[in-house]
């Protein structure tokens, strides 16, 4: 039953563009759609497929449902490398989305939605306001999404269309699923919003918490996941939620379980009742000992959040320890984290079963793991005062097998033993000290040392033990240079000996003494390390990666919610063109500047990664103007975390594309550490525009008339406003656009303005437009007419 | 936020990209190249199944000869994730008929594609039920129940089908005889000491079913589980019948089965989807009756010399017995030589997995088999680290016999045209993880 499309990935020959070329204008449909598997094909093993873009999307226009979807694939991926071109599929875009077939209309908004080019977003908004209220729950559900996606590119847009409330209706939707990706859309343009859009109040709750019985699956997981941050009034209704919530930890689904436990955790906060709570506690252990049946990745992330709920709510899987006990074939994650679980569920009661585990895991092959089973041993000791004895008793059977690794962190952790509970258990060191020439490792030697130093009094042959130690002074790693030291300050037999140490350290030994006693820091339990309000943020996100990773999501999202809320100094902020998570941690800002009468490139790069990265190197494609760098990038090596803003100065015509001036710039820039990033900036062309472009009244009108009129070209700029004339005038002369004359008319101000741009290019200008009132119509006389949409483009950006 | 990926990528062992869809701007086409540098080619791969480089977390899980990567930037839900791509697997199988590697990726690349689009959007998981995409998603080869109609038409209703209350059954089924069959399988893990005492032991089982029933039928599966016994004499108000009960320490179910019905009146009532699905999964830690005894002696006699002599009762009815079964005893790594005895099946020494492997083709219940051997090791001159005598582990299956003890007690079809329906019931026990130290 199996397809065939293997074939469509074997053409590797040389003409193979001009061939795939001619195959998409083939008249036959059949040769039309191979020709198209075939560059998605190729599209899929990373070869650049987009010179065929007109020919792909000239395939658009079909009845064949499976070819559509793979010209839209296709668009998806390429059409933000030629924004222009992308204009081409809008319309069959737009007819689509009026198709009677309700997978055509969806299909197209939902490709419409994920093309982020703001000429194809123009046209979106007509479709994805029917869509919303289609006959058909599967375009509503589609188009529910598209909002979320339409906030992303641009939220501005979405508000001033009011398509957050027809969302917000759609809550009330009759068709579950539609209710559940309208959920979705909603809390997650909330989570980028300061402003609340989507608050969940007692009447949406109630009315959520019954869809839910109709939802799938997954809309279970969106609508628990966004009502989790509801706060009850108080304990009656608290319990309400949680009574209709319970019944979804019967889900087959591991994520649907794991929000209802993050729903049920954040409720019972608020529940004064122990009897309800002992209740819950007993129905939610089940199903989370059922997910360590699942998938080894699932029973990971599972193993990851029982751990904080365990550290909140210890009653919970208080008598399930014995599920945590590892299978010999365990994945070494799923182990490691069985162990930690193991540790903070260990009491008395169970300890002795605990004990023989860990002394099992001691035993096995993966080094890592048999350390952690061994200091596990430890912090149990710690942890349980009267199990004490018995695990120093485990400890000692365990370095009688004399593997080398096993004993040493026996050695490190019968240390910590000793300091938490001082002279109890000396007895022991005569069989520690029979190890003590396997012992290789800096932090066991030094935990050796200390033992001996501390209890030096009662080991009859303490200076001989210390002596072997010394014989290897000179490449002693400084943790146990520091810990005989301390040794020799307590033991006077040896001072002579140690003289340049205590040098070293300070030239009063008493003083030393002092000082290196003194500094023992107290040994305590570790196993329920986490701060309290952390572990409380941790559990509110229960199945994220918050809980995966144990660190607030702030700590490794990037994209936090006011991104702009860095004045790191009066400049305003530079555009991101290079996203961290797209260049691997680094980031760069980067925008086109004037100083001085000069063009210059500013740039932030900032290193988000986890190493250092210098060498950086800079290159231009070759553009309309033929702007390059004067001279090599200088970047300071960057450490990690750090940022660096650099000037580069530019000239230009220094290599000119040919054709139709465009405003884009291509950038590509490289170090010593990552692949090289190439990115897109936008050339403005008000950088360009020079100070000496002020024109007298009688010049301007005498260029004016000597232009043919055909040389005028005009625009309406609908974001462009004007506040006030004289305030108009003065921020344009700053941008070298320089006032000529200005007269009224009916309510409309009229202003004549002058410029000049690349290689002294007039620009003639005529500003028309009611003051403070968006929308501004400018015409423009120019000899070189071709630069009028940059030109418009500049003055919009001047004049928003 | 519930969104579980912003880029999904197959790749083949080797690194290369068999698939990949962004659905999220936040990530950069290029992650993968991250994975491939940071992951793929160190020591780390395999060591955990989140990680996080640079500004990008990946998610990622073997299949076959493939590994499936999930790229996000945002605190994303990463039970969601994995759930999804388990599920999304499951779909592409059952599309493809069976395998799922990289040669099957290949071959259904357009597909792959198509279904994808489909089943997340924006990151949001989607409807992913087999039944209901198939009826609009068909490619050749692909068996549709309308592949006798031209297939560029689309189903009229399949947009209803897929966003419908019932969105795992279409409409308008009809077989001649309605069938329903029902497999529990169940799976014993066990861990049991040297000394013979059992450390942990547990039985997962699932009911498998298979439906073939026309309409739209409701139905309702009554078990020998205690608490829906007590509710049932309770509802009917007469005394429970007696007979051997069972405690379930958990269930959980496929999506069909209403979960507030389940949690007031502890029935199991659903409409089921067409075709074969797994209805219930449950777990049991008490009264577990373990089919058979291990017990096991393993001397190390001198330094080059072991004497193994393993012994294994069945305790199950003397009527059943048990097929496939295998014991496999580990043995040090330095094995020159065995010899064995046996009193049932074939014993070998195995040297890839350091094994005695012991085949016992069928094994008759209340009986017990012996195998003896004794292994020579190669003497090592170098001190060598005592040998970490890894558990023994055992593989079997016994038809009609449940660990759990669980019985169905009845399967009962309701759908309005009253027609009558067969069911059928089979049991069957697997070993999970049956290990035995020693």
């Amino acid at each position: 039953m199996s397809g065939h499309d293997s074939k469509y990935f074997s053409t590797t020959k040389k003409g193979e563009i001009p061939e795939l070329k001619e195959e998409l204008n083939s008249q036959y449909k059949d040769k039309k759609k191979d020709a198209v598997k075939k560059v998605i094909a190729a599209m899929t093993v990373g070869k650049d497929v987009s010179s065929l873009f007109t020919d792909v999307v000239n395939c658009m226009q079909t009845e064949n449902l499976e070819l559509k979807k793979l010209v839209y694939l296709y668009l998806i991926n390429y059409a933000k490398s030629q924004p222009d071109l992308a204009i081409l599929a809008v319309n069959t875009f737009v007819k689509d989305s009026q198709d009677p077939n309700p997978l055509i209309r969806a299909l197209a908004v939902r490709t419409m939605g994920c093309i982020r080019v703001d000429k194809i977003t123009e046209y979106l908004c007509d479709p994805l306001q029917r869509c919303l209220k289609d006959d058909d729950p599967y375009v509503r559900k589609t188009a529910a999404i598209c909002v979320a996606k339409l906030y992303d590119i641009n939220a501005e847009l979405v508000e001033d269309r009011g398509f957050l409330d027809t969302l917000k209706d759609l809550i009330s939707d009759n068709n579950p699923m539609v209710v559940a990706n309208a959920v979705a859309a909603l809390a997650e343009i909330q989570e980028t919003s300061t402003r609340p859009i989507f608050e969940i109040t007692s009447h949406t709750l109630s009315k959520l918490l019954t869809a839910l019985n109709e939802c799938t699956e997954w809309g279970q997981v969106f609508i628990l996941d966004a009502l989790s941050r509801y706060k009850a009034a108080d304990a009656r209704e608290a319990e309400n939620i949680v009574e209709r919530v319970t019944p979804r930890l019967q889900h087959a689904n591991c994520a649907v379980v794991l929000s209802a436990v993050k729903m049920i955790l954040q409720q019972m906060e608020l529940i004064t009742s122990t009897d309800v709570v002992r209740n819950l506690c007993k129905k939610m252990a089940p199903p989370l000992v059922t997910l360590l049946s699942a998938e080894p990745e699932i029973q990971y992330v599972a193993l990851r959040n029982i751990n904080l709920i365990v550290q909140k709510r210890p009653t919970i899987l208080a008598h399930e320890i014995k599920v945590f006990f590892c299978k010999y074939n365990d994945p070494i994650y799923v182990k490691m984290e069985k162990l930690e679980i193991m540790i903070k569920l260990a009491s008395d009661r169970n300890i002795d079963q605990v004990l023989l585990e860990f002394k099992e895991y001691a035993t096995e092959v993966d080094v890592d793991f048999v350390r952690k089973a061994v200091r596990a041993i430890g912090r149990c000791a710690i942890k349980l005062e009267r199990a004490a004895e018995r695990c120093i008793s485990v400890l000692l059977e365990l370095i009688k097998i004399k593997v080398n690794y096993v004993v040493q962190e026996a050695i490190i952790v019968i240390k910590d033993i000793f300091r938490r509970y001082p002279n109890t258990y000396e007895s022991i060191i005569a069989t520690l000290c029979e190890s003590l020439d396997t012992l290789d490792e800096p932090e066991a030697k030094a935990s050796m040392i200390w033992i001996i130093g501390e209890y030096a009094e009662r080991i009859d042959n303490a200076d001989e033990l210390l002596e072997s130690f010394l014989e290897s002074f000179p490449e002693e790693p400084a943790m146990v240079v520091l810990n005989n030291a301390t040794v020799e300050t307590d033991n006077p037999d040896l001072r002579d000996r140690a003289y340049i140490y205590w040098r070293l350290l300070s030239t009063d030994p008493e003083a030393a003494k002092d000082v290196v006693l003194a500094e023992k820091p107290v040994i305590s339990d570790d196993s329920n390390n986490l701060d309290s309000s952390l572990l409380d943020e941790l559990l509110s996100n229960i199945a994220t990666l918050s809980s995966v990773y144990h660190k607030p999501p702030e700590a490794f999202v990037s994209r936090a919610k006011s991104a702009s809320a860095k004045p790191d100094d009066d400049e305003p902020p530079l555009p991101i063109l290079l996203p961290s998570s797209t260049g691997q941690g680094l980031q760069i800002s980067a925008q086109l500047v004037r100083r001085d009468g000069q063009v210059f490139y500013s740039l932030l790069f900032e290193n988000n990664s986890q190493m250092l990265l210098d060498g950086f190197m800079i290159q231009f494609n070759k553009n309309t103007f033929g702007l390059a760098a004067a001279g090599p990038l200088q970047v300071p090596p960057l450490q990690p975390g750090s940022t660096a803003r650099i000037l580069l100065p530019m000239i230009t015509f220094q290599n000119i594309s040919p054709g139709a001036p465009n405003t884009l710039l291509q950038v590509a820039v490289k170090d010593n550490q990552q692949p090289v990033w190439y990115f897109n900036d936008k050339i403005s062309l008000h950088v360009f525009f020079s100070e000496d472009g002020r024109m007298e009244r009688a010049n301007f009108l005498e260029t004016w008339k000597s232009l043919p009129d055909s040389n005028e070209v005009s625009k309406d700029l609908p974001a462009a406003v004007i506040h006030g004339v004289d305030a108009a005038i003065e921020h344009l002369a700053a941008a070298n656009v320089f006032f000529v004359a200005k007269r009224r008319n009916a309510d409309k101000e009229l202003l004549y303005m002058s410029a000049k741009g690349p290689s002294g290019v007039p620009f003639l200008i005529e500003l028309t437009a009611a003051v403070s009132v968006p929308g501004v119509k400018c015409a423009v006389k120019t000899p070189s007419p071709e630069l009028a949409p940059l030109f418009f483009d500049a003055m919009e950006t001047l004049l928003k | 936020m519930p969104v579980a990926a912003s880029a999904i990528y197959f790749l083949n062992l080797r690194g290369d990209v068999l698939i990949n869809r962004l659905y999220r701007d936040d990530v950069g086409g290029n992650m993968v190249d991250a994975f491939r540098m940071h992951i793929m080619q160190t020591k780390e791969l395999g060591t955990c199944p989140v990680r996080q480089i640079g500004g990008c977390s990946f998610f990622y899980m073997r299949i076959s000869n493939v590994y499936i990567v999930i790229v996000v930037s945002s605190n994303a839900n990463v039970a969601c994730a994995f759930k999804f791509v388990v599920e999304a697997v499951a779909l592409f199988k059952s599309y493809f008929g069976g395998a799922f590697d990289e040669d099957a990726i290949r071959n259904n690349f357009v597909l792959i594609y198509e279904l994808l689009d489909e089943i997340m959007d924006f990151g949001y998981p989607q409807n992913l039920s087999p039944e209901i995409l198939k009826l609009y998603i068909t490619q050749e080869g692909v068996r549709s129940p309308f592949s006798s109609k031209p297939s560029e038409k689309p189903v009229p209703n399949a947009t209803l089908q897929v966003t419908g209350a019932v969105g795992w059954r279409r409409e308008g089924l009809v077989y001649k005889k309605n069938e329903v069959f029902l497999d529990i399988v169940e799976s014993v893990n066990l861990l049991m000491s040297s000394k013979g005492s059992v450390l942990r032991c547990d039985v997962t089982g699932k009911i498998l079913m298979k439906c073939f029933l026309s309409g739209m039928p409701d139905l309702k599966l009554g078990l020998n589980d205690k608490i829906g016994l007590e509710k049932e004499s309770q509802l009917k108000s007469r005394p429970m019948k007696s007979g051997k009960t069972i405690e379930l320490d958990d269930v959980t179910f496929h999506q069909c089965v209403n979960l507030t019905r389940f949690n007031s009146e502890k029935t199991v009532s659903f409409v089921p989807p067409d075709g074969e699905f797994e209805l219930m999964k449950y777990r049991i830690t008490e009264g577990v009756n373990l089919p058979f005894r291990v017990l096991p002696t393993i001397k190390e006699l001198g330094r080059t010399r072991l004497e193994v002599n393993v012994k294994v009762k069945s305790v199950f009815g003397a009527k059943m017995f048990a097929l496939g079964v295998v014991v496999k005893v580990p043995v040090p790594k330095q094995t020159a030589k065995t010899s064995f005895q046996v009193t049932s099946g074939r014993a070998k020494y195995n040297a890839s997995i350091d094994c005695l492997v012991w085949k016992i083709r069928k094994f008759p219940g209340q009986t017990e088999a012996t195998m003896s051997a004794e292994v020579e090791l190669i003497s090592t001159m170098v001190e060598k680290k005592p040998w970490t005598r890894p558990p023994i582990q055992m593989e079997f299956q016994v038809p009609m016999f449940t660990a759990s003890g669980l019985r169905v007690r009845f399967l009962k079809v309701w759908e309005k045209s009253g027609y009558n329906t067969v069911e059928w019931v089979r049991y069957i026990t697997k070993a999970g993880s049956y290990e035995i130290r020693c």
